[in-house]
């Protein structure tokens, strides 16, 4: 499997706390990768990193071979990384295609009817086509979810960042994302997951990464991560 | 089309009137008026698309004003270069600006634009060459082409003036420019997470923002035949034009137009009618009213009502 994404020796450090401390990690075109660990063990502020909301310490990040570690944020969008937030974050006085246009026009560099087809086919995979033209501040949890998803899409991804895009919805709406993230796998995207639902995590994950105060504790499968003495202690204490 | 149809009409309405035997009362109230939809246009720019809150509006227009005096005083320039020259270096203050504080958010954004007012002040109250803290006296030309008086002319200057402000700043809201700033204001993380370059947009925003308010403020001292510090770095001026967008309404460009036809036009009856220190109350009671009665201001009314009739 070809390269991706390449994380050398990521530190990021606050003031004297070390949120990420020497950090490898490779990820392979296409591949499915979970991301998982404790609260406050450093997986938001990995993705804010290779995302470029973070400038880090020390290390070096490359995209397909490509250093990407000066770049702004809006310039690795532009490369083809994108991601969705923790909590979501709408652009609120837009609609809900219009939300999509933003990155369609700044990482497309264009605005016209075409571009509104564009949206509206990610909004018809998603769901959300009816809802197209709805105040996005009126969606409701699990449909702002898919928006943040579909404008992620938008600017036309190689790696898709899902950042607890199931976090507080219930079972049924779990399994809803869970379907988006394997379709658009499906069609070539590779996906990380950071997710706390440990089962969409396994049922998703080709391979899971498993971080612990600021550190990579292992590395494997899904079944192999579960019956790991480390990622068992993080989670559970000694 | 319609937009400039309507606006040459209003402009050839406007040069009509100065050739007609109007009061001249009213080209030196409609001066104001006019000068008041150039400031809160140009503040919406950045404060209203971008919600990046401006409180250094006697700054950029002080800068407007000053360079107008220095090119007079220094090569008896003529107005239009006065104008020309007072938008560059607003514009050129914007950037600079931009470039040291935009990466500061919310308050403290608006907090850095108010120091910038008090350290120009503090400038030109002892820069002698355009008078210090006295102030300076000019002589103004009698009248100027086919214009009766200079009043009439500077009104038309103006009115022109506006013309453009307004045109820049729908230019801009329709723009990908426009969609962009309002990502940014929606939510800066996203925007940047969107591929929008949000520190650029936000310097061209306070550019752009900034040349205008400096085109309103560079025939100041023509209109007044003076120009003194105190009254020109006057934090009213930054009240106004803050005050007017959010009376019409900062998600189009059509609310600060509204909002300083509104505000001025209350303003100067209130002035002629009652007294000129009432200004400031009637501005902070509009204020009060629209902020709690009516968030998104005369065009957000209009749109419930549309809504509502529907």
């Amino acid at each position: 499997m070809e390269t991706l994404l390449k994380i050398t020796e990521l530190t990021k450090n606050f003031g004297g706390f070390t949120a990420l401390s020497g950090v490898n990690l490779e990820v392979g075109a296409g591949e499915r990768l979970g991301l998982i660990g404790p609260n406050g063990s450093g997986k938001t502020t990995l993705i804010n990193c290779i995302s470029g909301a973070f400038n880090q310490s020390q290390g070096s990040i490359e995209l397909k071979g490509r250093e990407i570690t000066g770049l702004k944020a809006y310039q690795r969008t532009r490369l083809g990384i994108s991601r969705s937030f923790q909590i979501p974050r709408p652009f609120s006085s837009m609609t809900v295609l219009e939300n999509l246009l933003v990155p369609i026009a700044f990482v497309g560099g264009s605005d016209g009817p075409k571009e509104v087809e564009e949206a509206m086919a990610i909004l018809q995979q998603m769901g959300l086509h009816l809802k197209a033209h709805l105040q996005s501040n009126k969606l409701s949890q699990v449909e702002l979810r898919k928006m943040e998803l579909a404008r992620a899409m938008a600017a036309k991804p190689k790696l898709l960042i899902s950042d607890e895009a199931m976090a507080g919805l219930a079972g049924a709406e779990v399994d809803e994302i869970l379907q988006i993230l394997f379709d658009l796998n499906a069609t070539g995207i590779t996906v990380i997951m950071i997710e706390h639902i440990m089962q969409a995590v396994m049922k998703f994950s080709q391979r899971v990464v498993c971080l612990d105060t600021g550190k990579i504790i292992c590395q494997g499968t899904p079944s192999e991560i579960v019956k790991d003495p480390h990622v068992q202690r993080a989670y559970l204490g000694d | 089309m319609k937009f400039w149809i309507s606006s040459l009409s209003l402009l050839a309405f406007f040069f009509v009137l100065t050739l007609l035997g109007v009061n001249e009362y009213f080209f030196f109230a409609g001066f104001v008026v006019l000068q008041f939809i150039v400031l809160a246009t140009a503040w919406n720019i950045l404060g209203g698309y971008a919600g990046y809150v401006n409180f250094g509006v006697p700054a950029f227009l002080a800068v407007g004003a000053y360079s107008a005096v220095v090119l007079f005083k220094a090569i008896s320039a003529p107005i239009v270069v006065q104008i020309l020259g007072g938008g560059v270096m607003a514009g050129l203050l914007g950037l600079g600006v931009g470039l040291l504080t935009l990466k500061l958010r919310g308050i403290f954004f608006s907090i850095a634009t108010v120091a910038v007012v008090f350290i120009l002040e503090t400038c030109v109250n002892n820069w002698r060459y355009v008078g210090g803290a006295t102030g300076l006296q000019l002589t103004r030309p009698e009248g100027l082409w086919l214009f009766s008086t200079y009043t009439r002319f500077l009104f038309f200057m103006m009115s022109l003036l506006a013309l453009i402000a307004v045109a820049t700043a729908r230019y801009v809201q329709t723009s990908y420019l426009g969609r962009g700033l309002r990502a940014v204001r929606d939510s800066e993380e996203a925007a940047e997470c969107s591929g929008v370059p949000t520190l650029k947009l936000k310097l061209i925003a306070c550019t752009v923002s900034g040349a205008l308010m400096g085109v309103a403020g560079a025939p100041m001292p023509m209109y007044l035949s003076f120009v003194e510090p105190t009254s020109i770095f006057n934090l009213s001026y930054a009240i106004s034009a803050l005050g007017m967008p959010i009376i019409g309404g900062t998600s189009h460009w059509v609310g600060p137009l509204i909002g300083a036809i509104v505000l001025a036009t209350v303003q100067q009856v209130v002035t002629v009618t009652i007294s000129s220190e009432l200004n400031v109350l009637v501005l902070g009671v509009l204020l009060i009213v629209f902020v709690i009665a009516a968030p998104d201001g005369i065009i957000g009314l209009f749109k419930k009502w549309k809504r509502f009739s529907k």
